[in-house]
């Protein structure tokens, strides 16, 4: 049997978005294992991996700023890419789609809470500034 | 998964529907029985959709999906008569619902298109050359294939049973309308009482004529015949001649729109769409030189490991509707010719919003549940239009060599505005909507190229085709 699977394949270590590009479209991942990292002035900081099925890249669709991370293969991985176009033309005659994305950055922003306690209740820092920004790729 | 509206059941109700016409006894509650009538793909979209979203608004349904096949079997048994194809518009809209077509399902995955005449050949990439259209098989795939895959309708219908919805394995025989219910009734078994009835059972099954005799409403859709085969060739043999890619015939032929062949894993389908296709259609089809050059066996087209002529939809069902019931997929309304599982995620998602949030009287229906399907209605006419257009260019050697060459030397070009592709792409995959195609055309760049390239087509100055 063969193991075929829509999207693009990339090898380890090829980037699917880079820091600071600009973004048109977001991504689903079918198979393999990407990790999100924030490179700043000549420093990498880990941010987290993306499994099958974890979408990404998303907030490209909504705002033009440019993306704040890049994400890169681990061992190669299989990235579908969602156009902004087929996105925009089905959230106009299904508002589910739309409700699906906000379920999702919902979940970013209870995810990034969770963080800020978690590293809160790490440093003791009593009063950390709730207004950080979620990492947008 | 967070649960949007938890709590807050009354409150979404009122927020999707200022104005409801219905009072609370057509609205769904907890409890309520539904019967899903075919577990293809638009059954279960349906059965899925529905309880998500009542998961979402803290809602019980009980959802019974009535399907006799398990779509394990191979041959005619097991089949859903359908060439397979999942197109890419699809493919990212399920991707974004969270639905992954698994490699186990994806028999193929399709990065290009190779479009034959009999003025020359021209391969389209995919948009940002990607592989964003999945060949599967709707069941256990031809008599003799390897039996490891799974079939896309045996994941749909896994995944609607994962949400909940409990798959009877049994045929729907009859259905009445007593006392403001539908019943329906199995062979040997007893009339059972639902509170809304979703046929997803397509133009094949003869229970559509039973809703017709209802005299609520509903009458069927126009249908013609098209022609389904399969050929086992082997992996080896599929790979190196076909590859990932779909290989799509514009021929001279009477009755003939559309034909394409598509790679699977083993074993190659082919499928002719027109008006009622027959088996003297297919066989000059077959003996086409530009057909009998893609097989690569000495003997030419190799025996059909099994075919069909299963009926389509070409004109939807004029009212999709009736009191406590919805006609969906084939059954309802479907994309012209292309795109039949997309348009049965469509009308599917929106049955399932409709029924939740809008209400299940026959007003209610069509004031949430009709424009869904006016709006497919509405794209076919303007897909007639395009495939009225696009059978002139079809029958005509010099318009067949223009568009051959215009598309040839778009792909050829590392410039992004590829026109002609673009419309050929999305003709071919039912990506994007007729009318959206057609508006393309009249672009004047569009109209402007492809006049330049009918004028070479008429005086040819020693140009070879792509």
């Amino acid at each position: 049997m063969s193991t075929e699977s829509v999207g693009r394949w990339y090898a380890d270590g090829d980037y699917v978005v880079r820091q600071g590009d600009k973004g048109s479209c977001m991504y689903v991942v079918q198979k393999g294992e990407l990790e999100v990292i924030e490179e700043d002035e000549g420093r990498t900081v880990w941010l987290g991996t993306l499994l099958p099925g974890a979408i990404f890249g998303e907030m490209a669709l909504f705002e033009h700023s440019p993306r704040s991370a890049s994400v890169r293969a681990i061992g190669g991985a299989q990235v579908l890419t969602v156009d902004k176009r087929t996105l925009l033309r089905r959230i106009k005659e299904d508002p589910l789609v739309a409700t699906h994305l906000m379920e999702i950055l919902c979940s970013r922003i209870r995810d990034l809470d969770s963080r800020i306690s978690e590293l809160e209740s790490r440093t003791g820092a009593a009063a950390m500034a709730p207004s950080q920004p979620a990492k947008t790729i | 998964m967070g649960r949007l509206f938890a709590g807050s059941h009354s409150l979404a109700r009122k927020l999707s529907d200022g104005a409801r016409l219905a009072g609370p006894e057509m609205e769904l509650r907890d409890g309520d029985r539904i019967a899903v009538i075919g577990g293809g793909p638009a059954g279960s979209f349906f059965s899925y959709f529905l309880l998500r979203l009542a998961d979402n608004l803290d809602l019980k349904l009980n959802v019974e999906l009535y399907e006799p096949r398990r779509f394990e079997q191979a041959g005619p048994g097991g089949c859903n008569h359908c060439g397979g194809i999942i197109s890419e518009s699809l493919v990212q809209l399920l991707a974004m619902d969270g639905i992954n077509v698994p490699p186990a399902v994806t028999q193929r995955a399709i990065d290009g298109y190779v479009l034959h005449t009999d003025v020359g050949q021209v391969r389209i990439e995919t948009p940002l050359h990607e592989k964003r259209i999945a060949a599967v098989y709707r069941g256990g795939g031809p008599k003799r294939a390897p039996s490891q895959w799974q079939s896309f309708d045996k994941f749909l219908l896994d995944l609607a049973c994962a949400k909940g919805a409990r798959v009877r394995h049994q045929l729907v025989s009859d259905i009445e309308w007593t006392n403001g219910r539908p019943w329906l009734a199995v062979p040997g078994g007893p009339r059972e009482r639902y509170d809304l009835v979703i046929v997803g059972a397509g133009v094949n099954s003869r229970l559509l004529e039973r809703f017709e005799a209802l005299g609520m409403g509903f009458s069927r859709p126009l249908t013609t015949t098209a022609f389904i085969t399969e050929f086992n060739l082997g992996r080896e043999a599929i790979e190196r001649t076909f590859g990932s890619a779909m290989h799509v015939f514009l021929l001279d032929m009477p009755r003939l729109e559309f034909a394409a062949l598509i790679p699977k894993d083993e074993s190659l389908t082919l499928a002719l769409l027109g008006e009622d296709i027959d088996q003297d259609l297919v066989e000059a089809f077959l003996n086409a030189p530009e057909v009998e050059r893609m097989f690569p066996l000495d003997t030419g087209v190799p025996g059909q490991a099994c075919h069909c002529f299963p009926r389509i939809n070409i004109d939807g069902a004029p009212q999709p509707f009736a009191e406590r019931m919805l006609f969906i997929g084939d059954a309802g309304v479907t994309r012209l010719y292309k795109d039949g599982i997309g348009a049965a995620y469509r009308t599917a998602k929106a049955a399932a919003t409709a029924a939740l949030l809008g209400g299940v009287s026959a007003e209610d229906l069509r004031r949430h549940f009709w424009p869904a399907c006016r709006a497919i209605r509405n794209d076919n006419a303007i897909g007639k239009v395009v495939f009225f257009v696009s059978g002139l260019i079809q029958h005509a050697r010099f318009s067949r060599r223009a568009m051959i060459e215009m598309t040839a030397s778009e792909q050829a070009s590392p410039r992004p505005y590829r026109p002609m592709s673009g419309v050929l792409w999305d003709i071919f995959t039912g990506s994007a909507p007729y009318r959206e195609i057609f508006l393309r055309t009249l672009d004047p760049r569009f109209i402007g190229r492809l006049a330049w390239n009918l004028a070479l087509s008429v005086v040819p100055l020693n140009r070879k085709p792509g």
